[in-house]
């Protein structure tokens, strides 16, 4: 039984700040910053949105494309970083906005930044044993960055919703692969307001070695070459890691190009690789081959090899926005409103 | 009693850099093996080992180095004496010179001298502050003195009173960055301009952090003999000729003049004293440039430069390749890296793979004499040795 995508939908909330703002708040050149990360400005949630209206924005983008039945979706995964409680699932607040409840399995993931790709595999595994006719896969992400720390400059949101099914299918996924140590490069314990990493060590032994690895591992497993697919997407906390890492590889710019939006919205952590592969499905045709890789700190990789099916000629891409009618039309703060936003000003208690 | 005289029979190092697949005592064995598989030795011969390390204990959580190199060095059965050195930047150079006295005093014949530190296992603040701890932490650090901040107050006396000039604070850095390009164990092997220096991130006015010598991870060891029986194992001994060591007011502002290491003049007057050479007679030297300012102290307290025209001279090329004196061609601490208590040894290794004409695109043509300088703190331990071709 072929496995794959039914529908898809994606959410970016309007806020923007650029690393220049930042910068200037903390004695830094934002502007070379920017330029460094390849990110000229990030997302930002506003005080009404959190991880969970973004889930939900993006699962009823992803409803309003297809014709399916809520009451078909047997499960239902939201993967972040940063769900609102700490104890109380986001999955099950959209699983009722959807109106996929109550006859349905849901669960909260959480693995770094491939949360949301850790919840396509559970997907794709549950309908291709049968389990269920439909399953929905939710990145979704406000990924918080410290005051003046290195992440404040990329630290963004933003999702993306994926029906995951075995009829009329957009996309098929044909295979996957993971690739996991235990690697310690960033982290947030229990309440703890921002999360801790290692500088450097999130480079080289940490996000190239385990995109690589995962790269690699599907192509081998596959016997797949860059060159057999159309479009390609890796994890993106900024501009020039998924750069560097797709020309290690042997991709060619043009393949990444597609989905590589960062740029504009900054790293969207769960949302990342999901909002990628949105963008790339927003224009892709049928027969077009996607390459996909997700990173998560801590650490691992899930590599997809995906492929566009004729089903997508009649998909009403349209009754939804796409990545790139989401990321326009942005709106701009300065640091004091974006403090405000993000809850960086701590209040005085009465 | 007359002292022995000593030689170095083999060296051995490892890349510098973020070394993060390997652990402290990985990198140390991996230097130590290969200076003693260079010196054609057996474990069984070896009857001493010292190692130069000036923090593990903060960097890594762990103390007690000389046991633990020992042991995994497979000699904890013999139960050889094993001796950790400490002086902040200057411990490994300090380790060389227990080493080499240790041999001249005949106590001990072969003597294995390494030095290793892991400092990527620690955020940069947390590196930036064990390495500060090597100034005063009563008159210094504890009220906000950072170690380039430090430095930064000698670059800028120096310019005043010497009219060094920025761009000549750069030339250091390009200069040692071209060195580095050469050198295929050197952290940072590109090359870089003046602008490079001059547009990075500043760290301590006027420091840039083009100025400063990075955090690395690291280890190198030399193998000592008397010179009498050197030629048992290698045809290309290097002797150690002198070797001086000086100590110097913990706190940078106890000093009569902050532009001066008085500890690097009077170490290396005792290191030409007891080796009977003068300045004129050094070809390379590989001194102590953990920040652009100290390469010029360096080599004006070291007397191949009249005090103030360090930067002159080095903007002029005379401590380029080729120049009058060829100054750190490993790339020094700058581009070849800083893993602080590997340093000193680092040093010693460059100058006899140079001495012995192995030193590649890098090498000073009939090099004979070299000098290491290795600085601990702001000059309160300098350590200089004189090495020569046998």
């Amino acid at each position: 039984m072929k496995v794959g995508i039914v529908s898809y939908g994606a959410y970016v909330p309007r806020y923007r700040i650029t690393p220049d703002e930042i910068g200037k708040v903390w004695g830094v050149d934002g502007k070379a910053m920017g330029k460094g990360l390849m990110i000229f400005s990030k997302s930002v949630p506003s005080p009404d949105e959190d991880t969970i209206t973004i889930a939900v924005e993006s699962a009823r983008n992803m409803m309003r494309r297809c014709d399916v039945h809520p009451k078909d979706i047997g499960a239902l995964y939201v993967g972040s970083e940063s769900h609102p409680y700490a104890v109380k699932p986001s999955g099950t607040i959209v699983a009722e906005a959807i109106e996929a409840s109550p006859d349905l399995m849901v669960a909260d993931f959480e693995f770094a930044c491939k949360a949301g790709t850790a919840a396509i595999q559970t997907c794709m595994g549950l309908v291709g044993a049968g389990l269920v006719k439909y399953g929905v896969a939710i990145g979704a992400d406000t990924s918080q960055g410290a005051p003046g720390d290195a992440l404040e400059y990329s630290a963004s949101a933003g999702g993306a919703a994926f029906l995951i099914g075995s009829e009329k299918i957009i996309a098929t996924l044909d295979h996957t692969y993971s690739y996991t140590t235990d690697t310690p490069d960033f982290w947030r314990r229990e309440g703890q307001m921002y999360p801790r990493h290692g500088g450097r060590f999130t480079g080289e032994p940490a996000y190239f070695k385990h995109v690589v690895s995962g790269a690699k591992g599907l192509m081998e497993r596959n016997k797949t070459a860059p060159k057999d697919y159309t479009h390609a997407v890796f994890h993106q906390p900024n501009g020039k890691f998924p750069t560097r890492v797709a020309k290690q590889l042997g991709f060619t710019d043009d393949q990444i190009k597609t989905g590589l939006v960062v740029p504009h919205i900054g790293n969207t952590y769960s949302g990342a690789v999901p909002l990628g592969l949105s963008a790339i499905l927003d224009e892709a045709k049928p027969g077009d081959r996607i390459f996909a890789v997700a990173y998560g700190s801590g650490a691992g990789s899930d590599a997809f090899d995906i492929t566009v099916t004729e089903e997508m000629k009649d998909f009403r891409r349209d009754r939804a926005p796409t990545v790139k009618e989401l990321i326009a039309n942005p709106k701009f703060l300065d640091y004091a409103t974006y403090a405000k936003f993000r809850g960086k000003i701590i209040l005085g208690s009465e | 009693m007359t002292m022995r005289r000593v030689a170095i029979i083999g060296v051995g190092d490892t890349e510098f850099g973020e070394l993060w697949d390997a652990s402290f005592r990985e990198i140390g064995i991996k230097a130590g093996l290969a200076a003693v598989a260079s010196a054609n030795i057996t474990a069984d011969k070896i009857d001493a080992v010292y190692v130069g390390n000036m923090s593990a204990g903060r960097f890594i959580e762990q103390e007690h180095i000389g046991a633990l190199i020992a042991d995994y060095s497979g000699l904890a059965r013999d139960h050889i004496p094993a001796t950790r050195i400490e002086a902040a930047g200057a411990s490994g150079g300090l380790a060389l010179r227990q080493g080499f006295m240790a041999v001249a005093s005949g106590l001990h014949d072969i003597v294995v001298v390494g030095g290793a530190e892991k400092m990527t296992d620690v955020s940069d603040v947390e590196s930036a502050m064990i390495q500060s701890s090597a100034a005063d932490q009563e008159w210094e650090t504890v009220l906000g003195a950072t170690f380039p901040g430090l430095h930064a107050l000698i670059a800028h006396r120096h310019m005043h009173e010497h009219g060094t000039t920025r761009d000549q604070l750069a030339d250091v850095a390009v200069k040692n960055h071209k060195n580095g390009s050469l050198n295929p164990k050197a952290q940072f092997q590109r090359e870089i301009k003046r602008e490079t220096v001059l547009g990075s991130p500043m760290v301590a006015s006027p420091l840039r952090v083009f100025d400063c010598a990075p955090s690395s991870d690291g280890a190198a060891a030399v193998v000592l003999c008397p010179l009498d029986h050197a030629k048992n194992y290698t045809e290309m001994p290097i002797e150690i000729l002198g070797s001086g060591q000086a100590s110097d007011t913990l706190a940078l502002h106890h000093r009569k003049d902050i532009c001066t290491m008085e500890a690097t003049k009077v170490a290396a007057a005792r290191a030409f004293k007891m080796a009977g050479l003068s300045q004129k007679d050094v070809d390379i030297a590989e001194v102590h440039d953990n920040f652009t300012i100290s390469e010029i102290l360096a080599i004006e307290d070291l007397g191949f430069f009249k005090k103030g025209e360090g930067g002159k001279a080095t903007e002029e090329g005379r401590t380029s390749l080729g120049g009058e004196i060829a100054v750190n061609t490993s790339g020094g601490l700058k581009a070849r890296g800083d893993p602080i208590g590997a340093t000193g040894l680092a040093q010693a290794v460059e100058i006899v793979t140079q001495l012995r004409g192995g030193a590649g695109k890098r090498q000073v043509k009939d090099a004979s004499v070299g000098l290491t300088h290795n600085v601990g703190g702001t000059g309160a331990t300098v350590v200089v040795h004189l090495l020569r071709r046998v």
